[in-house]
């Protein structure tokens, strides 16, 4: 009986010890990756139309649904911001209650889990079909660093993207507010915007936003690059690697936001 | 090549899969530098899995040699061993008389400038087009003008017989095609060495003789040395200088095209005659066929 305990908790021990080492081994081949990635900064520059074609593909044919993600998220923020605040008499704050939702959370959130399911996806089938297809390993062989000539410049793609994605974001999403709150409601113009304008800092609220997309961005691109590069090559290994791209750039985006913002507006507003 | 061409280490034909396998013995690089490859006593295992167990051969400059084996036996495993993807075990891997697995990421690529692979289904690049795919390595590599790129990928589309098709996508080409794109790219840097990993497979019967002579061709006019992993014997036999058989890791037959035709070895001859069983089994190995359908009862 007790043989069989013994052996029962040895083989659990096992597991546990074996799954541990998979897990350290993993996370120590991700970061030689990112570091592996950053070195080949340069590469990704000199061979500039490689970049902007990345931006392309991953800022540009992002727009559309980032655009009116943005413009309806702004609406809805309108009507329901409006319904608050007209209890309390503050509905003239609409403005600066949309633009600091939007450009402090929402904006840098919502854009980076779009992009995430959008372009990060994108990355990782890519990189991942490549690697399936022997491309990765025909570039190996003509000398040519898939790190530097397919990796780097999707990273550095991704990382110029979000930001301005952002950005467009939360532009679209004060307009469709704009739309709904002074043309649908009939908010006075002048209080809208000026309210805004007095209400939002550009050091605390925009740069801090700015920060975050940036930040979020960067964990998406290295996660779909990274898991495009690691992908079994197989169909299904490509399939699996996508949706833990998806999955776990949005946990991270959640996840950095979170410690992001206890450090930025701590005592704030 | 006759049946006794010199530089192959070419032992008569030496069979016997029971015993200790009977490459030629380990040459030492200062010792014959005319060969292109040279492999001594070389293992190599994933984990703990070993795929290659005591693998030796030589291949000359100029040569077309082909190692022949079932799928799952190991071939492709020695081209990235050549080709410096994979580091053995145990053993030496020699290329124009360097060490690949001692050569450092710098010099390891340089040595690869001097190769040339095809791959099994092509690899091209399905982001480029034909000619893109071809120009790809000469801009990586050299700071030739765009006109003379221009003119040596004609050349090598030309060789081919793919110089009209060179804005085409790979998406719109046919298997044979693919794989006629991915030899000009091969030797768009004019190689010493080109590996070619099963360049047969699945392809139609023009498509497939066209690719064993363009390889043939390409060795003959330009000195290219050509190893030819392949499990397709009557292509091989057309074009090649000299034959590795491996089995489970190891080489366990060796000779020339005609010595092949001439063996009476039951693996040699499943091989060349096709037939399902043999030293090679039909059946995965299993439990006896009568236990398992009664297992139930």
């Amino acid at each position: 009986m007790l043989d069989t305990v013994a052996a029962g908790l040895l083989h659990v021990l096992r597991r546990v010890g074996g799954r541990t080492i998979a897990i350290i081994g993993w996370l120590g081949y991700a970061t030689r990756f990112s570091f592996a990635v950053v070195r080949e900064t340069p590469a990704a520059f000199s061979r500039l139309n490689l970049t902007l074609r990345e931006i392309y593909f991953s800022g540009v044919l992002s727009l559309v649904i980032i655009l009116v993600s943005g413009l309806f998220v702004g609406m809805v923020l309108a009507l329901q911001g409006y319904d608050v605040l007209q209890r309390y008499g503050a509905a003239e704050s609409l403005g600066v209650l949309v633009a600091l939702s939007l450009v402090r959370e929402l904006g840098p959130v919502v854009a980076g889990l779009l992009f995430a399911s959008r372009a990060g996806s994108a990355i990782t089938a890519e990189i991942g079909l490549m690697k399936a297809t022997e491309q990765l390993s025909a570039m190996e062989m003509m000398a040519v660093d898939p790190l530097a000539h397919v990796v780097a410049p999707r990273f550095w793609g991704g990382i110029i993207s979000m930001p301005l994605l952002a950005a467009l974001f939360s532009t679209l999403g004060i307009f469709g507010a704009y739309l709904v709150g002074v043309k649908l409601i009939g908010i006075d113009s002048g209080a809208f915007w000026g309210n805004m304008q007095a209400g939002v800092d550009f050091r605390y609220d925009i740069v801090n936003g700015v920060i975050k997309s940036i930040v979020f961005g960067l964990a998406v691109s290295l996660i779909a690059v990274f898991e495009g590069y690691d992908a079994k090559p197989t169909a299904e290994g490509v399939s699996t690697a996508t949706t833990r791209t998806v999955v776990e750039s949005s946990l991270a985006i959640l996840g950095l936001d979170f410690v992001l913002t206890v450090f930025m507006f701590r005592g704030v507003g | 090549m006759s049946d006794n061409a010199p530089g192959y280490n070419a032992a008569p034909l030496n069979i016997d899969p029971m015993s200790a396998p009977q490459a030629p013995a380990p040459v030492p690089a200062a010792a014959h530098p005319q060969y292109a490859v040279e492999l001594a006593d070389v293992t190599f295992a994933y984990d703990r899995r070993e795929v290659l167990t005591g693998i030796s051969m030589a291949v000359p400059h100029g040569g077309v040699v082909g190692i022949m084996g079932g799928s799952g036996c190991g071939k492709t495993t020695i081209l990235r061993l050549i080709g410096g993807q994979l580091r053995p075990k145990s053993g030496k891997v020699m290329v124009d008389g360097k060490s690949i697995p001692d050569l450092d990421r710098e010099a390891l690529y340089v040595m690869r400038r001097k190769l040339g692979m095809l791959f099994q289904f092509g690899a091209l690049f399905t982001d480029m087009s034909v000619y893109e795919n071809i120009a790809f390595a000469l801009r990586e590599h050299t700071d030739l003008p765009e006109e003379l790129v221009r003119d040596l990928v004609l050349m090598k589309l030309h060789a081919v017989g793919l110089r009209g098709a060179a804005r085409l996508m790979p998406s719109e080409l046919s298997g044979g095609m693919a794989r006629r794109v991915a030899l000009a790219r091969a030797i768009a840097l004019d190689p010493m060495l080109v590996m070619y990993d099963e360049p047969f497979a699945g392809l139609d019967p023009i498509s497939l003789g066209v690719i064993g002579q363009l390889i043939r061709r390409m060795s003959d006019a330009l000195g290219i040395t050509s190893l030819i992993v392949t499990h397709d014997i009557y292509e091989s036999l057309k074009i090649v200088d000299y034959l590795y058989f491996v089995s489970e890791g190891r080489i366990i037959a060796q000779g020339t095209p005609a010595e092949v035709r001439a063996s009476g070895d039951a693996f040699v001859r499943q091989f060349v005659d096709g037939n399902p069983d043999g030293p090679v089994p039909f059946h995965y190995p299993a439990a006896p066929y009568r236990a398992d359908l009664f297992a139930r009862a």
